[in-house]
C-alpha cells in the first residue's frame, strides 16, 4: 500500500498529537499510528522546547549554572538545583554544615509533596475530573507560600548553592510548615475519597499501560515509574545523599506495573515525604547555613557525578572539570527522558483513549526531557 | 448469581460516585472553606513576602545616597549579563581620583531573579524589591538605571 497523506505504508491512520494539544503536558508531540481505535506505535517527536541548556552551561561558572538547572524539570526546581550543588561540592570537597543537610531534605521532601500534587491534580484531569486539580492546588498553595516566605520564589528557587543554602530559614518556617502538615493530613483522605475510590477512575487504570519490570528496566525507567513495575531504584535508598541515611522512610514499591500501580506510588510517596519532613521540622539543628567557600569556585581536573532523586525518578549529573572556572563538559540524565521512551511499550495495542491515562501517570515535564 | 454480582457493582459504582460528589458538595455549600484570592480587587492588602524577588533595586536615603562602590561584582556575578556598572572617576577633596558609579543600568526583561547579584554585593547596595506587575508597553521602558541622578556614595561605604 502507498504512504498517503494522514496513513503509514501499512494502511494505519497517522494522527499527531501535540505539539499544542490540550491532553499532552506541554510541547509534546507525539505522532501515533492507528488501527481503528488501536494504537499501533507511538512515536515520540522531541524539541519543541530544547533550549541547549548543557551547552549554556559551559560558559556559566559553577555558582551560577545553577540556577539555569530549575528550568529542566520545574516542578523539581529544588531537587535539581541539589543535584547540582552537590556535585560541585563533590569537586570542592566541602563539607556541608549539619543545619544546611537538613534544611535542604526538608525543602526537597516539600517539593516533592508540591510536584505530585500537582501531577495528581493533572492526572485526574486527564481523566475528565476537573474538581481535584484545585484540591490538588490548594494544598500546593501552602507550600509554595512557605517557599515564596523562605527562598523569594515560588517555583524557580534558586535556592541551593554550593556549600549549603543561600538565605536561612525564614522565622516562620516551622510554623507554616507544622500548619501545612496539619491542612494536608485532615485533606488527604477526600483525595482517595473523590479519585481513588472512584469506579471510573478505577476502570481506566486498572491494567491499563502495563509495564513489566524487564522493560522497565531495559528502558532506564526511574522513580515511581519503575517502582510501580517492582523495581527498587530510590536514589535515596541506594546510594544516599545529604542525610537521608539516617531518616526512617520507606521506599515505596508496587508490582502492578499499570496505570493505577504508578498512581499508588506517588500517592503512598507523599506519604512517606511527610514522614521525613515530620521527623525533621522539630530537629533542625543550630549552626552555618552555608559553609565558608571562596568566592571563585575552582574544580580540580576530573569527572564528578552526582545522582539525586527528583519527583520524576534519578536525576545525574555529570561534570568534566579541566581546573578552570566554568565546566568543560556537562551532561544531564534526566528521568523524564528515559521514562517517556516506556510509553511506547505501554500503551501499544491498547485504545487511543487510554494513551492519555498512561502517559498522565508517567507524570511528564517536557522542559526535563528537552532541556 | 451473576445478575446479583451485576446490581451489586453498579451500586457500588453509584456509591462510589456519590462519595465524590458528596465532598465536592460540601465545599459548595461551605463558602468559610473557599481560598481564592480575587486578585487585581486585592492589590490594597496583598502582602507579599519580604524575600520575594520582584526586581533588583538599589535602595537610597534621605540625602539621595547610595551604598554602591562601583565594584562591578555584582555585573561579574550575574549569569546572563543583566547589569553593567558604568564607572567614572571622581575627585576627592584632597585631590586624588577615585572610583565612582555613574549608571548602574538593568536589565529587567533579562533579569531571572536568581539573587546572585545581591549575594555577590560586598556592601549590600543593591536588593530585592517586592513589586511584580512589570508589564509595560515598550521593552525599553524596563531597562532601568538603578541609582537615582545626582545621587553619591553613602560616608563610610568603602
Ligand atoms: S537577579 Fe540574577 S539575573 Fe537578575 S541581575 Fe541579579 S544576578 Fe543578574
Ligand atoms: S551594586 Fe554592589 S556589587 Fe554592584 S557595583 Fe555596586 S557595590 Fe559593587
Amino acid at each position: 500500500m502507498q504512504e498517503t497523506i494522514g496513513h503509514s505504508a501499512t494502511g494505519d491512520l497517522v494522527i499527531n498529537v501535540g505539539p499544542q494539544h490540550p491532553a499532552t503536558h506541554g510541547v509534546l508531540h507525539l505522532v501515533i499510528h492507528l488501527q481503528g481505535e488501536t494504537i499501533t506505535k507511538v512515536e515520540p517527536h522531541l524539541g519543541y522546547i530544547h533550549r541547549s541548556i548543557e551547552k549554556m552551561c559551559e560558559s556559566l561558572t559553577y555558582r551560577q549554572f545553577i540556577y539555569v538547572t530549575s528550568r529542566m524539570d520545574y516542578l523539581s526546581a529544588h531537587i535539581n538545583n541539589l543535584a547540582c550543588a552537590l556535585c560541585v561540592e563533590k569537586g570542592l570537597g566541602v563539607e556541608i554544615p549539619e543545619r544546611a543537610q537538613v534544611i535542604r531534605v526538608l525543602m526537597s521532601e516539600l517539593t516533592r509533596i508540591a510536584s505530585h500534587e500537582l501531577w495528581w491534580g493533572a492526572m485526574a484531569m486527564d481523566l475528565g475530573a476537573f474538581t481535584p486539580f484545585f484540591h490538588a492546588f490548594r494544598e500546593r498553595e501552602s507550600i509554595n507560600d512557605i517557599m515564596e516566605e523562605t527562598c523569594g520564589a515560588r517555583l524557580t528557587m534558586n535556592y541551593m548553592v554550593p556549600g549549603g543554602v543561600m538565605m536561612d530559614l525564614h522565622p516562620n518556617f516551622q510554623k507554616r510548615v507544622k500548619d501545612f502538615l496539619q491542612l494536608y493530613k485532615s485533606k488527604i483522605d477526600e483525595y482517595d475519597e473523590m479519585v481513588t475510590g472512584n469506579i471510573i477512575f478505577q476502570n481506566r487504570m486498572k491494567g491499563v499501560g502495563y509495564l513489566s519490570k524487564e522493560d522497565a528496566i531495559s528502558f532506564g525507567c526511574s522513580g515511581p515509574t519503575a517502582r510501580a513495575s517492582g523495581v527498587s531504584c530510590d536514589v535515596r535508598k541506594w546510594y544516599p545523599y545529604e542525610i537521608y541515611s539516617k531518616l526512617d522512610f520507606e521506599e515505596v514499591i508496587e508490582t502492578g506495573g499499570d496505570s493505577l500501580a504508578r498512581y499508588m506510588v506517588r500517592i503512598r510517596e507523599m506519604k512517606e515525604s511527610i514522614r521525613i519532613v515530620e521527623q525533621l521540622i522539630d530537629a533542625i539543628p543550630e549552626g552555618p547555613f552555608q559553609a565558608k567557600t571562596k568566592a571563585v569556585l575552582k574544580l580540580p581536573k576530573g569527572e564528578f557525578y552526582q545522582q539525586v532523586e527528583t519527583a520524576r525518578g534519578e536525576l545525574g549529573v555529570y561534570i568534566v572539570s579541566e581546573g578552570g572556572t566554568t565546566p568543560y563538559r556537562i551532561k544531564f540524565r534526566s528521568p523524564g527522558f528515559s521514562n517517556l521512551s516506556a510509553l511506547e511499550t505501554m500503551v501499544k495495542g491498547s485504545k487511543i483513549g487510554d494513551l492519555v491515562a498512561a502517559m498522565g501517570t508517567l507524570d511528564l515535564v517536557i522542559p526535563d526531557i528537552d532541556r | 448469581m451473576f445478575l446479583i454480582n451485576y446490581i451489586k457493582e453498579v451500586a457500588a459504582a453509584i456509591g462510589s460516585l456519590l462519595k465524590g460528589m458528596r465532598r465536592t458538595g460540601y465545599y459548595f455549600t461551605h463558602h468559610k472553606e473557599i481560598i481564592t484570592q480575587q486578585y487585581p480587587d486585592n492589590r490594597d492588602h496583598l502582602n507579599l513576602p519580604e524575600r520575594f524577588k520582584g526586581e533588583v533595586v538599589m535602595p537610597h536615603n534621605e540625602a539621595n545616597e547610595h551604598r554602591c562602590t562601583g565594584c562591578t561584582a555584582c555585573e561579574l556575578a550575574c549569569p546572563n549579563g543583566t547589569i553593567k556598572v558604568i564607572t567614572k572617576f571622581d575627585i576627592t577633596p584632597e585631590g586624588k581620583k577615585k572610583k565612582a558609579i555613574d549608571k548602574l543600568v538593568y536589565h529587567l526583561e533579562l533579569c531571572t531573579l536568581c539573587n546572585l547579584c545581591i549575594e555577590a554585593c560586598p556592601s549590600d547596595a543593591i536588593k530585592m524589591a517586592q513589586t511584580f506587575e512589570h508589564s509595560v508597553f515598550d521593552r525599553s521602558q524596563l531597562t532601568k538605571i538603578l541609582n537615582n541622578p545626582d545621587s553619591k556614595i553613602m560616608d563610610g561605604v568603602e
